[in-house]
């Protein structure tokens, strides 16, 4: 169970896992995630599914190198097994009453809008992308997206491709353009997702964030997860984890994100 | 009969027990579980037996155990309740059998009921899984949701009776609450928890960890599968007071800061898992559970921890051992207080501003109501805060299982003797059903759920 059939590299630092699991793989849908225990004793770190596979029984994760699991998965080779993989936890995406989606991936959130494009192309329905990065090293799945959608924008910080610029340069052009965008999806680091959301709330354009809180179970047991939406308390893992871009309070959420990360250090028993 | 006053379990000393996770009441010697057993008056009526929600023959075991017959004392319990070790620890017995025992007023306090029966249930878990084999298959299967108290006895009960069971866990570890929720030093996990669940494996039970039903596994597909199914899977989303302040870093629900510790063992060196560690920490509630994080916040962080609470003590909804246990660690109970606002500097907690309670007319409850002081607002300095005021049930069921009739605070509704919810086959128990109550209350549930099931399918 949970055998690593197939790692990537995509990028520097980030990698793609394929992962045999039969019933996640025969139920999840794009949009819903899962919670990954890399080796025993290690701890709970949630995942987007960011493609899937029901026929060959896999699901694909994205992972960046960023912390003590991250760094361990890396440690893994094909034919290795994760300790624990649990899902599919939240709700799908539900969009299909846009018309004209478009999809805003930022970094390594482009891997977490894909499955999202696909299955809309295989449902007959149009959606565009708009990719963005640092610089063009860590932009992926280029032609996977043109293969799913109507038109691929990208943008990276330094100019090295497409846009010089952030992906709401090239929202704000595509508005400029006047394209006709019915909604947008925003996947990608919490800042970028805001910037976004603030951008489209001039415009109206109905916005939907996927947020990556911290979490321990995923079952909605804990309450680590919460934010504040539209002033009410919501749990990311069983309320979401996409909400409404122009109501979650984006300051407090980045604010708890980053509250592990100061301790990292742990602090332990006092001898 | 021996005359003498109720016997004391051995104990850690507080002074030494805060800075361990090892277990804080270590029970009787065997003299003293000789001692104890010989109190019991054997009396006709025993009351004490209509106190025990899973109905152990009480004077029964404790007749074998003035023999010093373990062996006898560990056949009558088994009877009843397969997991003694587990309910001799966490079960409010002075509301159950030895609230009801006729010693309490005036001979000298209760016999100690549930020492001797840890004491037995210790005995039962040295002599391991030998005895214990799976019963010939009697055609049906039963999927039990939840490895909680309530999934694990439906599940035994099921299991002695050759149904095939299989335990659906949504953690990598099974004992819900049990392994995620009460602390080490109150109930060990692998010496106590663990090998119960062994029991349960040697009769046959399945454990499928890491498996979410009504997201890996649908309800149809369970249907299709199994003769009966019980939902055990306990209460859900951690409540918070609504109070500004509560999404600062540094508060959380006592779930999260227990799962944490226990489950995840953030309290050992070598863990994983990080968990924050205030200096001046306040837990919010005065149940079992508020109990449970104060204790646990004060082995981990080593500082000032409070609990506060807007009733007095009189109200404290916690077992009395607990309370003291957490008053001989050095916490500080704040009674007739309740906070209005968690103060935040840069994000982070900086303290708690409460307001001052008095008592007025019964409510609702029967309980005296709480009534703020008009221009009583204090602060108490603390950089972390935990809230332990229960749970709401999880919304994963409701949404999984549509057919299912749901009370309107969101329990599952379901006939109280057969435990028979709303759908043909399927059952339910536990806190899913009442919200958050004790460990034996869902046993109770679960094995009355599991005499349902054998009833109408064995």
């Amino acid at each position: 169970m949970n055998e690593l059939v197939k790692i990537y590299d995509v990028a520097p630092r980030v990698r793609k896992y394929v992962v045999h699991t039969p019933v996640v793989s025969k139920h999840c849908l794009p949009g819903q995630f899962v919670i990954v225990i890399v080796n025993e004793g290690g701890e709970r770190v949630p995942f987007t599914i960011c493609d899937f596979d029901r026929e060959k029984e896999t699901i694909t994760l994205l992972v960046q190198e960023v912390g003590y699991s991250t760094h361990k998965m890396a440690e893994l080779k094909e034919g290795d097994s994760l300790y624990a993989l649990v899902g599919p936890l939240g709700n799908p995406t539900d969009l299909d009453q846009y018309e004209n989606l478009v999809l805003v991936g930022g970094g390594i959130g482009c891997a977490v809008i894909y499955p999202q494009a696909k299955l809309r192309k295989q449902k007959g329905l149009k959606s565009d992308v708009i990719m963005g990065a640092r610089t063009k090293d860590l932009l992926f799945d280029i032609d996977e997206f043109k293969a799913n959608c109507e038109h691929v924008y990208i943008s990276t910080d330094d100019g090295s491709l497409g846009t010089k610029g952030f992906v709401t340069t090239v929202l704000q052009e595509r508005i400029d353009a006047g394209d006709k965008i019915d909604c947008v999806l925003v996947v990608g680091p919490m800042i970028m997702m805001r910037n976004v959301a603030e951008l489209t709330r001039k415009y109206n354009i109905p916005t939907v964030v996927s947020m990556n809180t911290i979490m321990v179970d995923g079952t909605g047991m804990c309450g680590g997860c919460r934010l504040t939406v539209g002033g009410e308390t919501k749990y990311a893992c069983v309320d979401g984890p996409e909400f409404d871009g122009h109501k979650v309070d984006f300051a407090e959420a980045m604010n708890r994100s980053r509250f592990y990360r100061e301790h990292e250090d742990k602090c332990r028993l006092r001898g | 009969m021996n005359n003498g006053p109720r016997n004391k379990t051995l104990h850690q000393p507080a002074e030494q027990r805060i800075h361990n996770f090892s277990e804080v009441n270590l029970g009787f010697d065997d003299n003293l579980m000789m001692e104890e057993a010989s109190r019991c008056i054997n009396c006709k009526n025993a009351p004490c037996r209509t106190g025990c929600p899973v109905g152990i023959n009480i004077p029964a075991f404790i007749q074998c155990l003035t023999k010093n017959d373990k062996d006898g004392a560990l056949a009558v319990i088994s009877e009843a309740s397969l997991l003694p070790a587990i309910c001799g620890r966490v079960c409010p017995q002075e509301n159950q059998c030895e609230g009801k025992c006729i010693r309490k007023a005036k001979l000298g306090g209760s016999v100690a009921i549930g020492a001797l029966e840890r004491y037995v249930g210790d005995y039962g878990l040295k002599k391991g899984t030998a005895d214990l084999k799976a019963p010939a298959f009697n055609g049906k299967k039963v999927a039990v949701i939840g490895s909680g108290p309530a999934g694990l006895a439906c599940a035994a009960d099921c299991a002695q009776k050759g149904f095939k069971v299989t335990i659906f866990e949504a953690f990598h570890k099974a004992g819900g609450v049990l392994v995620y929720g009460i602390p080490e030093f109150r109930l060990p996990k692998d010496d106590v928890v663990a090998k119960e669940i062994d029991k349960l494996k040697a009769l046959g039970v399945e454990f499928r960890l890491n498996t979410v039903v009504g997201k890996a596994i649908t309800f149809d597909e369970l249907k299709e599968e199994y003769d009966a199914i019980f939902i055990g899977t306990g209460a859900g989303l951690p409540m918070f007071m609504g109070i500004k302040g509560e999404n600062l870093n540094g508060v959380s629900s006592a779930n999260e800061l227990l799962t944490r510790v226990n489950l995840m063992q953030a309290y050992k060196d070598d863990a994983i898992t990080p968990v924050y560690c205030g200096k001046s920490v306040a837990v919010i509630g005065a149940g079992n559970v508020a109990m449970d994080a104060a204790r646990t916040a004060k082995r981990i962080g080593g500082g000032e921890v409070y609990i506060i609470y807007r009733r007095g003590r009189e109200e404290m909804p916690a077992r009395a051992e607990e309370i003291d246990h957490a008053e001989e660690e050095g916490i500080k109970l704040v009674l007739l207080t309740n906070p209005v606002e968690i103060l935040g500097e840069e994000g982070k907690v900086c303290g708690i501003k409460c307001v001052k309670m008095e008592l007025g007319e019964p409510d609702a409850s029967g309980r005296r109501r709480p009534i703020p002081v008009e221009g009583s607002e204090f602060v108490i300095d603390v950089d972390q805060v935990v809230v332990a005021l229960g749970t709401s049930p999880n919304p994963l069921m409701r949404k999984s299982c549509k057919e299912l009739e749901f009370s309107k605070k969101g329990t599952i509704i379901v006939n109280e003797e057969s435990m028979a919810t709303s759908v043909d086959n399927i059952y339910a128990g536990g806190d899913a059903v009442t919200g958050a109550a004790t460990v034996i209350l869902a046993m109770g549930a679960g094995r009355k759920a599991a005499k349902a099931i054998i009833e109408k399918l064995a």
